[in-house]
């Protein structure tokens, strides 16, 4: 990669901001693992895959659950199924590799070529779990002690993490990483990003309904507020519904698709019926 | 380069590591980056910068920092056509040539200061009249000259570059992340994020972990016949009470109280959690609806709920005296009670070792009797995503084990 000029520049279907192609490329540069925080729906996850699609490299995703040990992602001792070989003679059990496998970041780390290792979702695990991620990130090597072996990367992965804030990571975690936050999409930006999405739908149906996405959004004390993932479905429903352009901006049709829990839809209808749209004053 | 920035902002209540400084002068350093303004906020941030909580201290910081500098609209034309097609990036520096240049600058900025350098960056432009590539002295690209663009002199002038220069300062200005410190907000998101620390993990859930070590001992003993064994899976024994104030006082901070109350009751992370509610002062009564018509006797609470209970007590502290001290001081004229609520309040404490008081006002307001007497009783924190940090720390610490 040249300096500066190249890099990643976003994708066909994905807009990023230019300061986070800049950040994106300084971090491939300075092979740091980029950690990428956001409201749900911002486009998170995308990011690597945009980043897959534009610098044509292998994509490694691990997603992260609730469930899962930092161990997992580097190899798996397979112990319960040696054991049960062991049982019997038609095997030969005395070769552990056969029951080491490689977790996606062994697997990152020991490709041939450099590859984008995706972690998905980090705060989902426990508190502890990017702690134990430490050293192997940084040196982007680990120890297997089964077969006394060290898995060395022989190209740094490009390693993009995305976190929810469900939990705080750790300090000492976040020093080693470049940190984005990436901000809710404005409307202009919105606009750009359901275009990329949806290049043949009417214009004026794609700006009424972003500005009453928006509208919706300012909603004071919304448990969910919808994000640009229900924005695309909602735009979807509406074009392939058929609806009136005139009706959304009296009421909202398919809001389903908008807001997913009952209090918010009931908060809504209740807006909607007290000030049908416009705006009013409102006793206190 | 600019160390000062460093201190500025650890300053404003950024916490930057030296580790982080360091990777961030790596970053301009390896000189891929064209050094304009915005590049130094944008990438600034994501190397010094780890939490959205912070970034508005950020914008702060950056602000007093680069603030005066401004791009004047000069002869720019003229310049930027010099500037164009720079022959090369950075000039390739060794250490100490970049330590003299520091020297140089230090020097040069104790000798002019910034205005004095716009000055002499004007006429300069006065004198000069071609493209210059390289070198110390002329607006150019490359080089060394603190004049210029492509180039490197740590605080010299530049001048161009991109259609986005120099609105790094103005994005600085907006202050568009002044909503996401830590100290203002609290959303039920970060509710809940603070309230899942609140845990005490024992092996009491159900059977289902293999025990590897067992199970390979028990399968030796068997001799050769596999024996799993499970173990119980960790779990979360915290449980949970929550009282909150619903007294009109209240009022203003309903909003944020609500969504304390919804972050709690959201969790499942707690082995129980339940919630009462009181008008003012806890007297022998507390209720299980927000309209205090519903009312459980306090002792009944303190036999349904085992000293194990952490407490949390939600409430602006603040009353009339009489309310506190006094024996039939309650607001409620219908209401009397025996004992002042004060006195209620310590058989609280004395009863759930772990009870903190989280205080909705700011801190600054707490100057008060009431308050001040009920935060001698209680540990007292502000409803803010820091306090109810403290807070949770503070019911979570070993050193006082309830006693059995």
């Amino acid at each position: 990669m040249t300096k500066g000029t190249m890099g990643y520049q976003g994708s066909e279907d994905y807009i990023a901001s230019k300061p986070l192609m800049e950040i994106v490329n300084v971090s491939i540069v300075l092979s740091k693992p980029l950690v990428i925080k956001g409201e749900p729906g911002t486009g998170k996850t995308l990011l690597a895959h945009s980043i897959q699609k534009a610098l044509g490299k292998k994509l490694i995703v691990w997603n992260v659950k609730s469930s899962t040990k930092a161990k997992d992602g580097l190899y798996v001792y397979d112990t319960v199924q040696r054991l049960n070989d062991a049982r019997f003679k038609d095997k030969d059990i005395s070769d552990i590799r056969q029951y080491i496998k490689l977790g996606k970041l062994g697997q990152a780390f020991s490709t041939d070529e450099q590859v984008i290792l995706l972690i998905d979702e980090i705060d989902k695990a426990d508190i502890e779990f990017p702690n134990d991620l430490l050293n192997e990130l940084d040196e982007m090597s680990f120890h297997i002690p089964e077969l006394d072996e060290t898995v060395k990367a022989k190209h740094r992965p490009i390693v993009i993490i995305t976190s929810n804030s469900e939990k705080e990571l750790p300090d000492a975690f976040l020093r080693r990483c470049v940190f984005h936050y990436i901000e809710f999409p404005d409307e202009e930006m919105m606009e750009r990003i359901v275009r990329v999405h949806f290049p043949d739908i009417q214009e004026k149906l794609v700006r009424e309904s972003i500005k009453r996405f928006y509208w919706l959004r300012q909603i004071d004390g919304l448990r969910k507020k919808p994000s640009t993932s229900e924005l695309l479905d909602w735009i979807k429903a509406l074009a392939a519904g058929g609806v009136d352009i005139e009706k959304i901006t009296g009421s909202l049709p398919f809001m389903g698709t908008l807001l997913k829990s009952e209090q918010d839809t009931d908060k809504t209808s209740r807006f909607l019926a007290s000030n049908s749209g416009s705006f009013s004053f409102r006793r206190r | 380069m600019f160390i000062d920035f460093f201190y500025l902002l650890r300053q404003k209540g950024v916490p930057v590591s030296v580790t982080e400084w360091i990777s961030f002068t790596e970053a301009l350093y390896k000189g891929f980056m064209q050094s304009n303004l915005n590049h130094l906020y944008y990438i600034g941030r994501a190397f010094l910068v780890k939490s959205e909580a912070y970034y508005d201290m950020y914008d702060l910081a950056f602000r007093e920092y680069f603030g005066g500098i401004q791009t004047e609209p000069l002869e720019l034309e003229k310049v930027m056509e010099w500037l164009k097609n720079p022959i090369n990036q950075l000039p390739n520096l060794s250490r100490e040539e970049i330590e003299e240049m520091k020297r140089e600058l230090e020097a040069l900025k104790e000798k002019y200061g910034l205005d004095e350098l716009m000055r002499m960056f004007r006429e300069r432009l006065k004198e000069q009249t071609e493209r210059h590539d390289g070198g110390k002295k002329w607006i150019g690209t490359g080089g060394t000259s603190p004049f210029g663009a492509y180039g490197y002199h740590p605080g010299g002038i530049r001048v161009g570059g991109e259609g986005w220069m120099s609105s790094a300062v103005k994005v600085a200005e907006e202050r568009k992340f002044r909503s996401y410190r830590n100290d203002l907000i609290l959303d039920v998101r970060q509710t809940k994020m603070a309230l899942k620390k609140l845990r005490e993990l024992k092996r009491e859930g159900l059977v289902e972990e293999l025990d590897i070590d067992e199970t390979i001992d028990k399968t030796a003993k068997e001799g050769g016949e596999i024996e799993l064994v499970f173990s119980r899976s960790r779990e979360n024994t915290i449980r949970l009470l929550l009282l909150m104030d619903t007294g009109g006082s209240m009022a203003p901070y309903a909003n944020l109280c609500d969504r304390l109350f919804s972050a709690a009751t959201q969790m499942e992370h707690f082995k129980d959690f339940q919630h009462f509610f009181f008008h003012n002062c806890i007297y022998q009564d507390v209720y299980t609806d927000m309209w205090n018509a519903k009312a459980l006797p306090t002792e009944k609470l303190f036999s349904n709920y085992h000293r194990g209970y952490k407490v949390v007590i939600v409430g602006d502290a603040r009353m009339a005296y009489s309310e506190l001290f006094d024996r039939y001081g309650c607001i409620d004229y219908y209401y009397s009670n025996e004992q002042p609520g004060v006195e209620w309040l310590e058989r609280i404490k004395n009863h759930y070792p772990f009870t903190v008081w989280l205080n909705p006002t700011p801190k600054q307001y707490w100057r008060h009797p009431t308050v001040d007497a009920i935060s001698r009783i209680f540990p007292m924190y502000e409803l803010t995503l820091d306090g109810l940090k403290d807070a949770i720390r503070a019911l979570t610490s070993k050193v006082k084990r309830p006693a059995a």
